[in-house]
């Protein structure tokens, strides 16, 4: 069982929830960008665990289905087309063997899910199948690649044609087409801002830069300033966290955040926002507002119950329309 | 240890740092592999060391209760109960010794740090394999040692300009510290010498040949000990 990689997308990376624990030898988490939309990918297609599922930046791949198999696209709304059928997004599709997919350009927003049934099966390093650019394990992937899938047995094939099951997943809200305000939680060195940059923290629209990257997102406008120069020493540094280097244009460490860092901390995104950051593209505007951290701490206690409960509603669907036994194959 | 003078800063939602002062100092790094023998023994915890802090990161459901005491309370009351068990100072850790080749092609920039240092090269070399070095932690990049023993006498401000490629194993110096880059990565460090051995691989049980809170001594060694070890380490 494999998919091979006929053209390669701008920045196609296999990505799971990532590779906790070895920070202490210096080896980040990374995993995927946008974290829900990876998760909801996962479970249209049936798949329970810390499956591998692909990301894709702005502009997808084409890739090659050796054999049938059920896939589902979440994340940044991405022209998907089999063969002149064009497959929705947020929904079960069914590719039959051979089936050639060409992922476009995303419409808005930056990265894409694209997740397999029996998730991409590559050998886990660290106890991950997540790429690590920064930390460079794994690669993105290039034309003429052939990606292993995990066990997708799957029982008669539902039809010949590609198609979708009726039913799709409202992206809302788990994309942000509203681009909404980010919250930001004070920062370690926030207080040392000087009193316009404070302002203008919570009241300016900044822009992704173009040097954006799955390590930090940079944010261009309006330059920030300590009142004086602070000398630190390095400490663990996280996703979320808002650095102030020389330069006055504050970032915002992303999924491979360094695992240490001695630039100052002005603030922490919320971490429900992260994946929201993670899907504006370079040019897309940013604005941030107060929080603190118990308002944070609650809306990712409520986003990961809606998760759950928006996932055994999906695993119920599939049973219910008994596609989950034929996604499975037989006992 | 004493508990009373470590500040205790919640830097995520799943994130709270110890703070054992604001300085690179072998005292505090010595509190910071102390504090993490004990840390480590708490479950659901991944411990991150540095110069002078802790940080602790957390699953926050698996520390929420059902009262309003948080995450973070909870975590910081756990963190306090082992710290005050624990040892003031932390064990002599693992001790290893680094082979480096000096100079030539294998640290193209020792020559110019001994000139601007008013040394030999030799006596560069006497003064960075005669020091006793301990691991104040790993980062930058997987592997990479921040090395805490440095003859002050070798601190040399990092280069202006640099280089896009440091080949894996090289050793080098910036401003008051030392390290050696476990693989091939950009830097700005000054190279002094180079080591066959393998710092990192992630397939490896250990992917780190170094942890925090290890010794480390370097032993100077020539052109053809080098190629021998590499061809070893290669087998």
């Amino acid at each position: 069982m494999s998919v091979n990689v006929l053209k390669p997308g701008l920045l196609d990376t296999l990505q799971d929830r990532g590779r906790p624990g070895h920070a202490a030898i210096g080896v980040g988490r990374a995993g995927a960008m946008d974290l829900p939309a990876w998760r909801l990918a996962n479970a249209l297609v049936g798949n329970r665990g810390d499956e591998a599922a692909l990301e894709c930046t702005l502009l997808g791949p084409t890739l090659r289905f050796e054999h049938a198999t059920w896939i589902a696209i979440t994340g940044a709304p991405i022209a998907a087309r089999v063969e002149g059928t064009d497959l929705p997004t947020w929904a079960a599709c069914w590719l039959p063997a051979g089936s050639v997919l060409q992922l476009g350009r995303m419409a808005a927003g930056c990265r894409s899910y694209l997740a397999v049934r029996g998730g991409f099966d590559v050998a886990p390093v660290l106890g991950s199948r997540s790429s690590d650019l920064h930390a460079r394990l794994g690669r993105a992937l290039q034309g003429g690649d052939t990606l292993p899938l995990g066990n997708t047995a799957t029982d008669a094939a539902p039809s010949d044609h590609p198609h979708a099951l009726p039913w799709r997943l409202d992206p809302q809200p788990w994309f942000d087409f509203a681009q909404a305000p980010l919250m930001l939680l004070p920062g370690s060195h926030g207080e040392q801002l000087d009193e316009a940059s404070r302002q203008a923290l919570y009241t300016r629209t900044f822009r992704v830069g173009n040097d954006s990257n799955r390590t930090a997102s940079r944010l261009d406008g309006t330059h920030l300033q300590l009142r004086a120069p602070l000398e630190l020493i390095s400490e663990a540094s996280l996703p979320g966290t808002m650095q102030l280097p020389p330069s006055g244009q504050p970032i915002v460490l992303m999924a491979e955040a360094p695992v240490t860092g001695g630039y100052p901390r002005i603030g922490q995104l919320a971490a429900v926002d992260l994946p929201h950051l993670a899907q504006r593209r370079p040019g897309d505007p940013v604005c941030f507002r107060r929080g603190t951290l118990e308002q944070a701490a609650d809306r990712l206690r409520r986003r990961g119950q809606a998760l759950d409960a928006l996932c055994r509603q999906i695993e119920r669907r599939l049973q219910h329309d008994g596609f989950l036994s034929r996604m499975t194959g037989p006992a | 240890m004493p508990t009373g003078a470590i500040q205790f800063e919640p830097l995520a939602e799943d994130a709270l740092l110890l703070r054992f002062g604001d300085r690179i100092e072998p005292m505090l790094n010595d509190r910071v592999h102390a504090a993490v023998a004990a840390l480590r023994e708490l479950p659901s915890l991944e411990c991150v060391p540095a110069y002078a802090s802790v940080l602790l990161r957390f699953e926050p459901a698996a520390w929420q209760g059902d009262d309003a005491t948080s995450a973070h309370q909870r975590v910081e009351e756990a963190a306090r109960i082992a710290l005050e068990t624990a040892h003031a100072s932390a064990g002599t850790g693992r001790i290893h010794e680094i082979p480096v080749c000096y100079g030539g092609s294998q640290g193209p920039d020792l020559h110019a740090l001994a000139q601007h240092l008013g040394l030999s090269d030799e006596a560069v070399v006497a003064r960075h394999a005669g020091a006793d070095y301990r691991v104040a932690m790993l980062g930058f990049a997987p592997g990479f040692p921040y090395l805490l023993g440095l003859d002050p006498a070798l601190a040399m401000p990092r280069r202006p300009d640099p280089r896009t490629r440091v080949p894996a194993g090289s050793v080098a110096i910036g401003g008051m510290q030392t390290g050696i880059y476990p693989t091939e990565l950009p830097g700005g460090w000054h190279l002094i010498g180079r080591t066959p051995l393998r710092l990192f691989d992630a397939n490896a049980s250990e992917p780190s040949l170094l942890a925090a809170g290890d010794r480390v001594r370097f032993r100077a060694i020539d052109a053809e000990e080098f190629a021998d070890l590499d061809a070893a380490q290669r087998r």
